[in-house]
């Protein structure tokens, strides 16, 4: 991936690979819309958690709260399918932008495990209190409309539909990464203190961020929710102990603070998970809690940062002995 | 809002609340605790906090379950965590707990999520109490019941941190503990073995929740999912209180149980949960925000 | 008037007078020293003059604006910029973007947020870089540099940023001696060349008294003396206070 063509070539053939999934295996189109939504999952939580060093517990929240945001509209809108699934996504998206934005203020000024503790506490009550709410159908939960298309063209939209999303989430952030907003929230992460006394807007780009990943989580849980068809408050849209823990996961797994990290991180978590859970017969969440302490404690850098701290030269991080050709400092 | 007309209508009902909301805290107490001593000996917050008063709410259950008296469960359940955390210690936390703070925290949520799995998966999801059979105090002409095992309860959750009171003011190994809380690093140069230190406060940690569970156990109900909540309440009793002052711990914790007795009886039971972690959040924004205006943080 | 002027300023932690009554001025394009021994409350009087802590009293005043009550990044947008005693680099950024996101924060920028780093702003960079002797360095993690290292390129981002006027903590301290000289050069080539002023901490006296061209000296909390440096150096209540006499 070196030169501009390979490159090029490289993300032609990973969305060629993926236009072409359902026609290859027509049988795991749900498990690989799936991969779609993980790979969102790891991307924007390591927005805050990876590049900005704010460890979310509970982004999961923007997830739910898209979902209903979006099943409320398909359900009153009174439009028919496609078009209020459209409105109900950007919906969705912008209800989570919102929460964000409100909470953003409060939340992100609290720092290290007082953001993480805060935010573990914001994914649960929002899923304790969405199942006390009578008009988002409380604990019994909410049903997506059906969708109208014949048997079997339902998996392949919103595999499509997922797919874009991520095709969409991944440009958008190696964009922001590139420029001023990722130097800035890099820099947050590694010195908040010093990042405000060279002036910077800390607390503009903090709320920035988290909108940012709100937006691809309030449209992500959009989709989700009509995909699984049935919005239950914990199992399916306040999901705290799996989706929640697994976008922390997947960023870890892959390489936090990278951008192709939490990718690698998504696919190796979601490969693994849909080989063998089947297998542990309940016991997956043992399993899972196992898995978290065994990869923290023995791989906290991820597969990515493993590589950079074996390889930093490979990374661009060498000392570079040609002489500036232009005088400096005037 | 008529529950809350209710309160007006029969003040007698607050009464009633407020003390079983008091006698509750006193539980909270403990693990809120234990909690500042890991927080403050080790720079490490403990998220499986709530597992540990889960597991000890089981011994007693059991001890019920075999004939036993489940109040011979809270020095059981202290030794049976005691021997628990020191095996995570050991096998765990003493791998993370120099590391990055985000780190510990997670491979404590991941421990609070495996034990909260394997209760799960081995003792059920069934709701479970272990009766105390002590019978019912009348206050006010009867308008007012207190269950006797509640009385008993605040006054056992008195007696446990007590004694870690004590422990810790006259042990040698509470003085070591001590003395690495202020200053990790002298301590060690002083010939402290801090990683020692550690496991022994992590132990007692463990300890003081699972007697602080027993109690739970025999006062309410257990189940396997109860944790997080304990660790919430905690946390933000730490918050408020500050990590070295027992005495504010105390009240902030019977203060919190009076709150969510008060809130669940008038939003209704299914929204107490929810109150806690909501109150969670208002804690660290309003503390945080108070801060603030003096150009300082949480931290 | 000064480009900075301190008036009467007083600060308490709990019952600790840190600074009591404390007043300078520093004239635009100056390089003024702030001297005394450990604990004297220098380092808490540049902490109160950028906002990181609210003063008990007194007034400080910035390009003849109060900025007392302003907080931390609002002063540092009006161009006044501090180097930390203990540097403070983003760590795990390479040099090179240290140096272009330090970049003045002004509001016509905020619609370039979302934009690629201007070229210029790159180019500054290394010519910035070179100029305290890193470019070579510039793609390695600021992190990994040598203590001196770091304290440079804390100065040089201090530069990019392009202010008014820059508070200097300690700069010598933990820089290899042998390399002291030039950057007191490079210190005076700032104020000359680029403008900028300089308030200075230093505890290196050599350096300080070479440097400044107005001394101001504390001890215990309160300004005990201030003079071109040949008058501190000579004034007995400076030494005494450097001995412990005081």
């Amino acid at each position: 991936m070196s030169t501009p063509i390979m490159r090029t070539l490289f993300y032609a053939s990973v969305v060629l690979l993926a236009l072409a999934a359902p026609l290859l295996a027509p049988a795991f189109k749900t498990q690989m819309a799936f991969l779609w939504v993980m790979i969102v999952f790891a991307l924007s939580w390591d927005i805050l958690g990876g590049q900005m060093g704010y460890n979310s517990f509970g982004n999961i929240l923007f997830f739910g709260v898209g979902m209903y945001a979006c099943a409320i509209v398909q359900r009153d809108s009174g439009l028919d399918y496609f078009p209020a699934l459209y409105v109900g996504m950007v919906t969705g998206a912008m209800v989570a932008v919102g929460f964000a934005a409100v909470l953003g203020s409060g939340m992100l000024g609290l720092r290290g495990h007082y953001f993480a503790i805060g935010t573990l506490g914001l994914g649960i009550a929002a899923g304790e209190f969405a199942s006390g709410w009578d008009y988002i159908g409380a604990g019994s939960g909410l049903l997506t409309p059906l969708f109208p298309g014949e048997i079997g063209g339902r998996e392949t939209f919103f595999y499509y539909l997922m797919f874009a999303i991520a095709a969409m989430t991944f440009p958008v952030l190696r964009w922001l990464y590139a420029g001023r907003f990722g130097l800035t929230i890099n820099a947050i992460r590694d010195d908040e203190d010093k990042a405000e006394a060279m002036g910077i807007h800390t607390t503009l780009y903090k709320t920035a961020a988290w909108c940012t990943s709100a937006f691809f989580l309030g449209l992500t849980g959009a989709v989700v929710g009509n995909m699984i068809g049935f919005i239950d408050p914990r199992d399916v849209a306040f999901t705290g102990a799996t989706y929640g823990v697994w976008m922390i996961l997947m960023a870890i797994l892959g390489g936090k603070g990278t951008l192709w990290g939490p990718v690698i991180g998504a696919v190796v978590f979601h490969v693994t998970q849909q080989l063998f859970w089947t297998y542990l017969l309940g016991w997956q969440r043992v399993a899972l809690g196992l898995l978290i302490v065994i990869i923290v404690v023995f791989f906290p850098l991820g597969i990515l940062g493993w590589a950079r701290e074996r390889w930093p030269e490979r990374f661009g991080h060498k000392v570079q002995q040609d002489l500036k050709p232009v005088q400096g400092g005037k | 809002m008529d529950s809350i007309q209710l309160l007006f209508d029969a003040p007698i009902l607050s009464v009633q609340l407020l003390l079983d909301g008091l006698l509750i805290g006193a539980i909270f107490a403990l693990a809120a605790y234990g909690m500042a001593l890991v927080w403050g000996v080790m720079n490490l917050i403990n998220i499986a906090q709530g597992e540990f008063v889960m597991l000890g709410g089981y011994v007693a259950f059991f001890l019920a379950q075999a004939g036993v008296h489940p109040l011979f469960g809270v020095p059981l359940a202290a030794v049976v965590l005691f021997v628990l955390g020191w095996m995570l210690y050991r096998a765990v936390i003493f791998r993370v707990v120099d590391k990055d703070l985000f780190i510990s925290l997670l491979a404590t949520f991941g421990l609070s999520i495996l034990l909260q799995q394997l209760a799960n998966e081995v003792f059920g999801a069934d709701v479970r109490t272990a009766e105390s059979g002590f019978g019912t105090l009348f206050l006010f002409d009867g308008m007012v019941t207190v269950a006797w095992i509640k009385v008993v309860a605040f006054v056992a959750a008195l007696l446990a941190g007590g004694l870690l009171m004590l422990f810790l003011k006259k042990s040698r190994l509470g003085r070591a503990i001590r003395a690495t809380a202020q200053n990790a690093r002298a301590a060690r140069i002083m010939g402290i073995d801090t990683n020692r230190v550690y496991a022994a406060t992590y132990s007692l940690n463990a300890a003081i929740c699972g007697a602080a569970g027993a109690l739970v156990a025999m006062t309410w109900i257990i189940h396997p999912y109860l944790g997080l909540p304990y660790t919430a309440r905690a946390f933000m009793i730490v918050v408020v209180a500050g990590l070295g002052n027992i005495a504010a711990v105390f009240t902030a914790a019977l203060g919190l149980g009076a709150a969510e007795n008060f809130a669940g009886f008038i939003m209704g039971a299914e929204y107490q949960a929810g109150f806690v972690f909501a109150l969670l959040v208002v804690i660290l924004i309003v503390r945080n925000a108070w801060l603030h205006r003096k150009r300082r943080y949480l931290q | 008037m000064g480009i900075l002027e301190v008036k009467g300023v007083r600060k308490t932690f709990g019952g600790v007078i840190a600074n009591s009554d404390i007043s300078l001025s520093v004239p635009e394009g100056k390089i003024i020293g702030l001297i005394g021994p450990n604990g004297s409350g220098k380092t808490t009087l540049f902490n109160s003059i950028v906002g990181y802590h609210p003063i008990d009293g007194g007034s400080i005043r910035f390009l003849a604006r109060e900025i007392s009550r302003l907080r931390v990044p609002q002063i540092a947008r009006l161009g006044l910029i501090r180097t930390f005693q203990q540097t403070r680099i983003y760590g795990k950024m390479s040099c090179l973007q240290n140096m272009q996101i330090s970049v003045p924060q002004t509001l016509q920028r905020w619609g370039l947020v979302m934009n690629k780093i201007p070229a210029e702003d790159t180019e500054r960079a290394e010519g910035l870089l070179e100029f305290v002797g890193l470019y070579a360095k510039r793609h390695l993690f600021a992190g990994d540099l040598s203590f001196g290292q770091q304290k440079l390129l804390e100065f040089a981002m201090a530069l990019m940023i392009r202010p008014r006027m820059l508070l200097l903590d300690e700069p010598t301290a933990g820089i290899n001696p042998t390399l002291i000289n030039a950057l007191i050069s490079r210190l005076r080539r700032v104020s000359t060349e680029l403008g900028i002023t300089l308030l200075v901490i230093e505890h290196n006296m050599r350096v300080i008294m070479d440097l400044a061209e107005y001394i101001y000296c504390l001890a215990h909390g309160e300004l005990l003396a201030e003079g071109k440096p040949e008058t501190i150096q000579n004034d007995q209540r400076v030494v005494d206070a450097y001995l412990g006499a005081h």
